[in-house]
């Protein structure tokens, strides 16, 4: 029963949430003023995070925070008199608010517009992730800080900053046209996967706000790809965060112990979300404009086909990392294209790849690098050299159950 | 809105530019002007002379100095400026994309603060 309740104030929450983004969202398009309409519906909100978790979640719920917020809607309209010319306007956007919530379906999505000037180049790359979380699902900077490995207050300043800049560069809230829009869009990819990523590192899920990232990264993959339908690349990430997450049920044995990706027992992934993830691939791959997230999302496809054949296709995967490669010349990559390449030309190949990278100052604490190397030193029969990677690797491990994985494969070497 | 577009080149280079690529520039120069009054976004615009003519004035503890110019030894230099007016950032980032001087140096573009 628990349990139930558990789920039931977690959907609860993730409600309240949406609905509070979906309205900053909508007064943030028309005012250009982030922080104001995030002040404006703090109280509404606040009040929807004790009630509806508790009591249930309203048929209306942006009426309820419209009718809750009323009067901080007309008072922050007030306040902006003495402030700017745009008072009148101010207003004008609180009562089409009002007029709107009798039918929650007459409120625009404005969010997409909102994620676009969030994640636009003239703001801060470290802050679009960030903002994005903030306004469109209302987490606040001490969560948002703790989930990117980031001080509160740093965070908070970061807000702060961005927002400013919105409002007094003029950053547009507009989905941007054809030449722009791909480069644009994938900014905000970026971010979403971004968000997504760091809830992903906690596969068991047990610390909350890092298991609310990957939810939510997921959500907000779901609402860039139904807004925008024929983007390849938001159908990509949205079937490159499902392959992700349809794993997440694998990664850790009963013990709570590592399960590498090549030991994971297909029975354990989730067959649902793989195959939407196909049926999303697919429709991206008809699209006929091949990006990042796409081949990424290829990448997962190749190792999920181990549920049907049994086996892996390295040599597709090796073919798609090449691609990659061409493409980003991520440091990233090339370490998964290393590891692709040992299956497919032998192991020296894969380590020559590596020896390559070795001058990248960025991987010297890249924990997959040093693990990548250690495993295909130890394949090579280069113990020495394969104890010192493993060491390294141990060592820039933060997780503890891989760096168990990390220390039994060390001994193992030792045990040959 | 309305936003200042500084334009930052190097004037080392652009003094040992040929005759023929100075003309070109000045041309180009022209052309975008008349573009942006056309569109009637421009609100001014003027080069300025070399840096090297820059006088600074600081007033410390009641007293006027007067130093050589420029105020800071860059790489680059304030050669010129627009003012123009227009809806938003990515308007004002679209006209300081097609400024000549973007391609040799590089465009500020600030908003004007609205008073």
């Amino acid at each position: 029963m628990r349990r139930d309740d558990e789920n039931a104030a977690a959907t609860a929450e993730a409600v309240a949430r949406r609905s509070y983004g979906k309205l900053v969202a909508f007064l943030a398009a028309r005012t250009r003023d982030v922080a104001a309409a995030e002040d404006a519906l703090a109280d509404a909100f606040a009040a929807a995070l004790a009630d509806w978790p508790a009591h249930g979640v309203p048929d209306n719920p942006e009426a309820w925070l419209i009718t809750a917020g009323r009067r901080r809607l007309v008072d922050a309209a007030r306040r902006r008199r003495s402030r700017d010319a745009g008072a009148d306007h101010v207003r004008l956007v609180a009562a089409e608010l009002e007029a709107a919530a009798a039918d929650a379906a007459a409120i625009p999505d404005d969010r997409l517009r909102l994620m676009f000037a969030c994640a636009h180049p003239a703001i801060e790359l470290a802050a679009r992730a960030p903002l994005i979380l903030q306004t469109t699902l209302g987490f606040d900077a001490a969560a948002i800080g703790s989930a990117f490995l980031v001080a509160p207050a740093t965070m908070s300043q970061r807000l702060v900053r961005a927002k400013q800049k919105i409002r007094h560069a003029g950053i547009p809230f507009r989905i941007p046209e054809a030449e722009d829009l791909r480069a644009r869009l994938a900014a905000v990819l970026d971010s979403i996967y971004a968000a997504f990523a760091e809830g992903w590192s906690d596969p068991a899920g047990t610390e909350a706000r890092r298991r609310n990232l990957a939810a939510e990264g997921i959500w907000l993959g779901r609402l860039v790809a139904r807004l925008l339908p024929d983007e390849p690349e938001a159908l990509g990430l949205l079937a490159l965060m499902l392959h992700a997450e349809a794993r997440r049920g694998a990664r850790r044995d009963a013990e709570g112990g590592y399960v590498p990706l090549g030991e994971q027992s297909p029975a354990r992934w989730d067959g649902r979300s793989i195959d939407e993830a196909e049926t999303l691939l697919r429709r991206a791959g008809a699209l006929g404009r091949i990006g990042r997230y796409q081949l990424e999302a290829a990448v997962q496809s190749v190792h999920a086909a181990r549920r049907v054949s049994g086996g892996t296709d390295w040599p597709a995967i090796a073919l798609l990392y090449d691609a990659l490669y061409a493409l980003t010349q991520s440091p990233v990559v090339a370490i998964n294209r290393a590891i692709a390449l040992a299956e497919t030309q032998g192991v020296a190949a894969g380590l020559a790849v590596l020896d390559r990278l070795l001058a990248e100052p960025r991987l010297a604490e890249y924990q997959p690098y040093w693990a990548a190397r250690a495993g295909l030193l130890a394949r090579s029969g280069a113990v020495a050299a394969a104890d010192q990677a493993y060491e390294r690797a141990i060592g820039l491990e933060s997780e503890p159950a891989v760096r168990r994985f990390l220390q039994q494969q060390r001994a193992a070497l030792r045990g040959r | 809105m309305k936003y200042m577009l500084m334009i930052y080149g190097n004037e080392a280079a652009m003094a040992k530019a040929r005759k023929a690529d100075f003309e070109q520039m000045m041309g180009a120069y022209l052309a975008y002007t008349e573009a942006m009054k056309q569109a009637g976004v421009i609100v001014a615009g003027d080069a300025l002379e070399h840096s090297s003519t820059g006088t600074v004035v600081r007033v410390a503890d009641g007293k006027t100095q007067v130093l050589n110019g420029p105020y800071a030894e860059t790489k680059e230099q304030l050669a010129g400026y627009y003012i123009i007016d227009v809806a938003d950032l990515d308007a004002a980032l679209s006209w300081a994309a097609r400024c000549p001087g973007a391609q040799h140096g590089a465009i500020e573009v600030r908003p004007l603060r609205a008073m």
